[in-house]
């Protein structure tokens, strides 16, 4: 059996979940900025000011490696997803250019800039949700798929927003901080409620997931997933609700928690799809490239990727710390 | 009503990588010219360099910005709209876009937070590597882009298997017989699009007498790099038209307007195609100068269209692109070394170059546009030249589906575009700092002097 398909498998999972976890905080910024001030705005679009080019990145990798590893279903996969995709990346689009508009254009043009990228925020977020819903549902065109696909594009936005909540507790102090909390503690529970719901909902969805979960003895071994998952969950649900906790600047626990939950959904979605790139379509055997191909990319990726993760890590210290108001010159 | 979803598929390709192709021209060019700015400021510690890398930054972080979103929107685009180019040329062509994102795309998108942000959090070392590291890695993304697009135009290294492209050997897939001149001839054109850029946006604010003296180390900077480029520019693509007539005849012959096969063929200057009848009406030529400059002998032999029936590209936008892209070549090197020839003789530019130069700010823009509907219109009606045609690699969505995106696309870009220029017009409106620290010092000078 060859090996190289499932090392790309990996590297994909791991640029997309490395996408959910940053790209996530900053659409999760996007998606809290009606709730702030005009001038808090300002404060959180600058947390996410030398970061957010990079964290776009990870999706393009995703895709990358679907378009290096798996020609075949990177062409199944979005041709299926056309609408979705569409609407995702002209949500990207807006977002995107919006957030460097908003400083540069003039001063009447900003709140309109500010709008839009709220707009491509919570757009892009629910797209994704769409994509993600309909390729758990192996792409197919059924009523379940539908409502599976709207759940989750529900979904997403509030895991989203959870994060963009977190950061603020990592990154702001004072005011900003607490309404960040309030904001969390809002968002938290429709989000475990949702997390809940989807859990149950995904093997009553789809009768391949639920073979590979409910059957001895894999769903001992899988137990940990859930229940790492609640902990956090849970972790994340106290600090939020202990006002001591968050006086005392633990608020980064919080992001902790929802990368441990990303970790493990990703672990689990992983199990749920594996071998299948495609669920009951394709497997990552039939969906690669020659193994010519395989070998030729493996050695970049084997060499570029921990130099990303380095990189990456390298900047976070740079811009490491509570904001100060960023502006080029200073 | 019916549409064709190929030709729709065809016109969104076209819409998005116009579109996208704009910013990375500029970045990839821009990129250079900061990076002497800021070793300039490193070697003279004049802080006027260090105003100009910093007026210089935010136009590019904002060009980056769109060049990042739309390019994002190709990554995808293969998939959702061509998914038989993946299915048989995905062996070469993805580990290729792959290496683009490992390689390149990744360091400019992290390290352009230095650039911006990083003044007071990194050394004047770390801030100028940065730069470096930004600078290789958008030259580097043009790499990969550039060597898949020229083995699309020229394979090489590769074996057909069951109709599945399978790879042979990949230097001779990367480094393909036209890579090398399509190379040179973007990374040249990037260059100047970005001199006329900062020169021509540069005069404006001398003529809005927002300048201070930064402002005219960038216009010097910008009209003599261009005034070198631009004839070096014409001889690369003198190179480029040569290694094209021996790899892809078709292209040129529709480039020359040549219909029959002929010695010492004449150069079409101006005329107008007519496909139907296989002739050029109204045609202005200069006898056995198209054989003279590409067989570069007098009685030269040149193929003509009629050889490529069924297999030669639409001539009419070939053949005005091409005019276009070299009318606008020619006018660059016009102004650069008029420019030139003034700021030599007078120190300074007066009110009439510093109109041209700004009327020329985009002149890169159109060349480059016009030079890729050449190279890439040329190539039609394959995909992967004399291997895969565009026909059979195109989704089968319905019309209206691709109609429905088209022109949500269209409306987004056509937005994006005109909010750009405006915003860089406003951007060139405010006062140069350098200004400000100039008036700043003489109020000082005149307070001393009065006290």
């Amino acid at each position: 059996m060859d090996w190289l398909p499932i090392f790309f498998v990996s590297v994909m999972g791991f640029a997309l979940l490395m996408y959910t976890i940053l790209d996530g905080y900053d659409l999760g910024i996007g998606m809290l900025l009606p709730l702030a001030t005009d001038s808090e705005k300002d404060v959180m679009i600058a947390t996410i000011g030398p970061f957010w080019d990079a964290n776009e990145t990870w999706i393009v990798l995703g895709i990358g490696v679907l378009l290096m590893a798996f020609p075949m279903a990177h062409g199944l996969v979005l041709t299926s997803l056309y609408m979705p995709v569409a609407v995702m990346l002209i949500a990207l689009t807006l977002r995107g250019v919006a957030f460097e508009f908003r400083v540069k254009t003039k001063t009447e043009f900003k709140a309109t800039w500010t709008w839009l990228f709220f707009i491509g925020s919570i757009t892009a977020s629910m797209a994704q949700g769409w994509m993600l819903g309909s390729y758990v549902m192996g792409l197919r065109d059924t009523p379940l798929s539908l409502v599976f696909s709207i759940a989750i594009s529900l979904m997403l936005p509030c895991l989203y927003i959870m994060h963009g909540v977190a950061w603020l507790l990592v990154k702001t102090d004072g005011d900003l901080y607490c309404k960040a909390a309030k904001w969390g503690r809002l968002c938290i529970v429709p989000l475990g409620l949702g997390l809940f719901l989807i859990s149950i909902a995904t093997p009553i969805a789809s009768t391949e997931i639920a073979n590979k979960w409910f059957s001895l003895p894999e769903a001992i071994g899988l137990l940990p997933i859930p229940i790492t998952v609640a902990i956090a969950y849970l972790v994340a649900l106290w600090v939020l609700r202990s006002p001591k906790i968050l006086a005392a600047d633990y608020g980064w626990i919080v992001f902790v928690a929802l990368i441990v939950i990303c970790v493990m959904c990703t672990l689990g979605l992983g199990y749920s799809i594996f071998p299948d790139v495609v669920i009951g379509k394709l497997t990552i055997w039939e969906a690669a490239a020659s193994r010519d191909s395989l070998k030729f990319a493996f050695v970049g990726t084997v060499i570029a990727v921990p130099c990303i993760f380095i990189y990456t890590v390298f900047i976070y210290r740079v811009f490491a710390g509570k904001i100060k108001i960023l502006s080029y010159e200073s | 009503m019916d549409f064709d979803p190929l030709i729709l598929s065809r016109i969104q390709f076209a819409l998005n990588i116009s579109f996208h192709i704009l910013f990375p021209t500029i970045t990839i060019g821009l990129c250079w010219l900061l990076l002497f700015f800021r070793i300039r400021f490193t070697q003279t510690r004049d802080i006027e360099w260090e105003y100009a890398y910093y007026f210089w930054v935010k136009i590019f972080a904002l060009t980056f910005a769109l060049g990042v979103v739309s390019g994002i929107t190709m990554s995808f685009q293969f998939g959702t709209n061509w998914p038989g180019f993946m299915e048989k040329a995905g062996n070469i062509a993805g580990p290729m876009l792959g290496y683009e994102v490992l390689t390149a795309f990744f360091l400019e998108a992290s390290f352009l937070s230095i650039m911006l942000f990083g003044k007071n959090r990194v050394s004047n070392k770390v801030h100028l590597l940065s730069t470096l590291v930004v600078t290789v890695g958008t030259s580097m993304s043009a790499f990969w882009i550039l060597s898949l697009n020229s083995w699309m135009q020229t394979p090489d290294g590769y074996t057909l298997i069951d109709g599945v492209i399978h790879i042979e050997n990949w230097m001779e897939i990367i480094f393909n017989p036209s890579f090398p001149y399509r190379f040179a001839h973007m990374l040249t054109a990037s260059l100047l699009t970005a001199s006329f850029l900062v020169a021509g946006v540069s005069a404006w604010r001398a003529r809005k007498k927002v300048d201070g003296p930064a402002t005219w180390k960038v216009i010097r900077t910008g009209v003599f790099l261009a005034a070198i480029l631009a004839p070096v520019q014409i001889l690369i693509g003198d190179f480029h038209g040569l290694n094209s007539l021996e790899h892809q005849p078709a292209k040129v012959a529709a480039i020359e307007g040549v219909w029959h096969t002929q010695r010492g063929a004449p150069l079409t200057l101006f005329g107008i195609p007519d496909e139907q009848q296989q002739t050029t009406h109204y045609a202005i030529k200069i006898p056995k100068l198209a054989s003279l400059i590409l067989t570069h002998e007098l009685e030269g032999e040149i193929q003509g269209l009629s050889d490529f029936e069924g297999e030669h590209p639409p001539v009419t936008p070939v053949f005005w692109a091409f005019r276009i892209m070299v009318v606008v070549g020619l006018l660059m090197l016009l102004v650069a070394w008029f420019c030139s020839y003034k700021i030599f003789k007078y120190k300074t530019l007066k009110d009439f170059s510093l109109r041209i130069l700004s009327w020329m700010t985009f002149s890169g823009w159109v060349a480059v546009l016009a030079g890729w509907y050449v190279t890439e219109i040329g190539r039609q009606p394959w995909v992967v030249t004399g291997i895969l045609r565009t026909s059979d690699v195109v989704a089968d969505h319905s019309g209206g589906t691709v109609l429905t995106t088209l022109v949500a696309y269209s409306i987004l870009y056509t937005g994006l575009l005109v909010s750009y220029v405006l915003t860089l017009r406003y951007m060139s409106t405010k006062k140069a700092r350098s200004l400000m620290a100039m008036q700043e010092r003489q109020k000082i000078d005149q307070f001393n002097g009065a006290g």
